[in-house]
């Protein structure tokens, strides 16, 4: 992974010295609290419903078992003990006190860590693939490209009060692991004719109160020219995004608004006059990045003797063989594997983990995983780089620290924002009807039967909780002062990207296990043999679902 | 007299901003014009001891190479939080070649300022009741960048 050098290290720690001038001064009354607003929104610190929120920078979702280690540490001596994988690889912390944040800050500086730009109105954390590097699909790595745009976009003088939040994801696959069509600007890592590697360029994506799908504004980018690029788009969306009326202010609405070739073509006519700047990148700076995501020293594991050790495992353990199934990804060097930890057992908000549940994820990582951690917006972790013949050790640990439910992919693999519980801008809370449908559907045979499918909830329309990319989407909605939650069918967030069709009228939280139930008995009365619940969606349509759910008791 | 921070310094400063509607004889005085009275007025006016300013939300590229004949420019920050002064600041100085003052004016903070000379500005005209003195500090928050700007034409991995 990439690492510091004197002058990445000194950014950061000014930075701490910046924000802690800064909150002395919040303190002192010498700032008013509308100017310290985007001061500490852009330190990643919120004030939410409870307590103050910091939300710390995860760049592409990678750590390593060091800094997972100081999370752990900040969790016991700045908070309660657990924090948050957030559905944009992040790790948030619920309770820290606001005259404490800028000692946090020091604390992660120390390990190469900030949470620069995890908020406000600029262009936040990178986001990527969490198999980035050993996924079996990939044409090139995008953590050297998520690194370039991470220090590129660090404190860009030009572009830090923009019209409103900036996110930027990259993808090296056909395939889309990174949600790049919801996003203000998607990458895709692309081949041209000539055989060289580019980017195709999608701006315009994203959920919230008006979901759209990005649009292509250039098909081949040359990589040296990738910061330029990023610069014309980020300037014309400065000098014209909206910013008069905060829910017009997305670069979405501007793009739709002028329609994406117009958009493409400012973007061009600004290209034209910086693109050949010394801003354009350079093969030296590209290889220095990219030699630190170079391939680790992979031993030698017999492919056909872990895998024989495998099965007979399985045969022996049926957990073991569920999880094999569920929690395994395939890994591009023979005798390897990707490991998906799960964070949504019964009981625990999907994505929480505990300050000894990161000290044991670090020495797993160190044991097992060359020491390295990746957050994926599931919010779940993953041990990208496990010989075969160590997983079923692995597994017995990984059960013994609670995040070893086999159940990834599944139904109660749920994505679910902090909502009510904690936001301050939610509707309705979320974590209830996520463990409410944990609760409900806790018979594992019936979860594996119903196969890959996708439950997101988030509390309010801001979609933290990607609902109108789940397969089932949740929104927490309010009626009158009263919390309610509408239900949307037929998202999803693969290379197909598709949003989500509501239902119909919404309903009350003690009414949602018994809806969901009978959405999946459609699909389960419906279905065409292994046919998934999307698949069947699609044949049939939104009508039957409706009449099940809002059919007249008789 | 009014003070600002210019170059990293605190000085008096007696440069006039007219409004935007003004109409009738200008002040014997430096003055700032708005770009609109500029472009209106642009044949019969004396730019002697004139400069100009505009506001966030006016085009930058109206005023284009022209922008030369003015010792001075100054952007207007109607609020802190609106950013498009920042992009007019660099077009200002690296597309327009403009060599003159570019002076921040409105309701630009001490903790933007850092940010604001990267663009182009030199001179600062904030808030009243800022201790400027303190606030001069900011303009040194950070001693190493990534980025190409005004101040710094090579980005930090072409920078020797
Ligand atoms: S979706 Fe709404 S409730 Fe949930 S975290 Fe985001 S803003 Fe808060």
């Amino acid at each position: 992974m990439y690492v510091y050098n004197e002058h990445d290290q000194k950014i950061i720690e000014e930075r701490v010295a910046q924000f802690r001038g800064q909150t002395d001064r919040y303190l002192a009354g010498e700032i008013a609290e509308d100017e310290f607003l985007p001061l500490r929104l852009q330190n990643g610190l919120y004030i939410q419903r409870l307590a103050p929120m910091l939300r710390i920078a995860v760049p592409y979702g990678l750590l390593n078992s060091k800094q997972f280690r100081k999370l752990a540490h900040i969790a016991r001596t700045y908070d309660k003990g657990y924090c948050h994988i957030t559905t944009r690889q992040n790790i948030q912390f619920n309770w820290p006190q606001l005259e404490e944040v800028p000692d946090i800050l020091a604390e992660l500086a120390e390990v190469q860590m900030h949470a620069v730009q995890t908020s406000g109105n600029c262009i936040r954390n990178t986001t990527s693939d969490q198999f980035a590097g050993v996924a079996q699909d990939e044409l090139e790595d995008p953590r050297p490209w998520c690194e370039i745009i991470r220090q590129w976009s660090t404190f860009h003088p030009e572009f830090a009060f923009l019209p409103r939040k900036f996110k930027i994801a990259v993808c090296g696959t056909k395939g889309d692991r990174a949600a790049i069509q919801v996003h203000d600007i998607g990458l895709q890592i692309v081949k041209n004719d000539d055989g060289e590697m580019g980017f195709k360029v999608l701006v315009g994506g994203g959920l919230g109160r008006t979901p759209v799908i990005g649009s292509v504004i250039r098909e081949f980018l040359p990589k040296e020219h990738l910061l330029t690029y990023l610069d014309a788009i980020l300037r014309v969306y400065n000098r014209h995004g909206n910013r008069a009326n905060k829910y017009k202010a997305r670069i979405k609405i501007l793009v739709r608004a002028w329609k994406p070739d117009v958009f493409a073509h400012e973007v061009e006519a600004e290209w034209d006059n910086i693109k050949e700047t010394p801003a354009s990148l350079t093969d030296e700076e590209i290889n220095r990045v990219k030699s630190f995501f170079t391939a680790p020293d992979y031993q030698p594991v017999d492919d056909n003797d872990a895998e024989k050790e495998l099965t007979k495992l399985s045969g022996e353990h049926l957990a073991f063989s569920k999880w094999l199934q569920r929690n395994i990804t395939a890994h591009r060097v023979p005798g390897y594997a990707a490991v998906t930890l799960s964070l949504k057992p019964t009981g625990v908000a999907p994505g929480d983990i505990t300050d000894q549940q990161l000290d044991a994820v670090a020495d797993l990582a160190d044991q097992y995983s060359l020491g390295e951690i990746r957050t994926t917006h599931n919010q779940n972790l993953v041990l990208a780089d496990v010989k075969k013949s160590d997983l079923f050790e692995l597994w017995q640990k990984a059960k013994a620290g609670g995040f070893a439910t086999p159940n990834i992919g599944t139904l109660t693999d749920m994505i679910c924002c902090p909502g009510g519980d904690f936001c301050s801008l939610a509707n309705a809370k979320s974590i209830p009807v996520a463990e409410a449908l944990q609760r409900k559907f806790d018979d594992m045979d019936y979860v594996y039967d119903l196969g890959d499918l996708s439950l997101n909830i988030s509390g309010c329309m801001n979609a933290c909780g990607h609902h109108h990319v789940g397969n089932i989407g949740v929104l927490g909605v309010d009626k009158k002062g009263e919390e309610f939650y509408q239900v949307q069918l037929g998202g999803s967030s693969d290379s197909d990207t598709t949003l989500g069709k509501v239902l119909g009228p919404s309903f009350g939280r003690e009414e949602m296990p018994e809806v969901i139930e009978k959405i999946l008995n459609v699909y389960i009365e419906n279905r065409q043999g292994d046919e998934l619940f999307l698949d069947t969606y699609r044949r049939i349509g939104l009508n039957p679902f409706k009449e099940s759910v809002y059919a007249k008791d008789h | 007299m009014p003070k600002i921070i210019k170059d990293g310094k605190v000085i008096d400063d007696s440069w006039v901003i007219i409004e935007k509607d003004f109409s009738g004889e200008l002040p014997r005085a430096k003055v700032l014009l708005p770009m609109q009275y500029w472009l209106d007025n642009k044949d019969t006016l004396n730019l002697m001891c004139a400069g100009l300013w505009l506001d966030s939300d006016e085009d930058v590229d109206t005023i284009g190479l022209e922008a030369n004949q003015f010792p001075l420019i100054a952007v207007n920050f109607p609020t802190f939080a609106d950013g498009r002064g920042f992009s007019i600041g660099r077009l200002l100085k690296e597309r327009y070649e403009f060599t003159g003052q570019l002076r921040a004016i409105g309701s630009a903070t001490r903790d933007q300022l850092f940010y604001l000379k990267r663009c182009g500005f030199d001179s600062f005209d904030l808030k009243e009741g800022i201790d400027l003195e303190a606030a001069a500090a900011s303009l040194n928050d950070f001693s190493v960048t990534y980025q190409t700007s005004v101040d710094k034409p090579e980005p930090l991995f072409r920078r020797s």
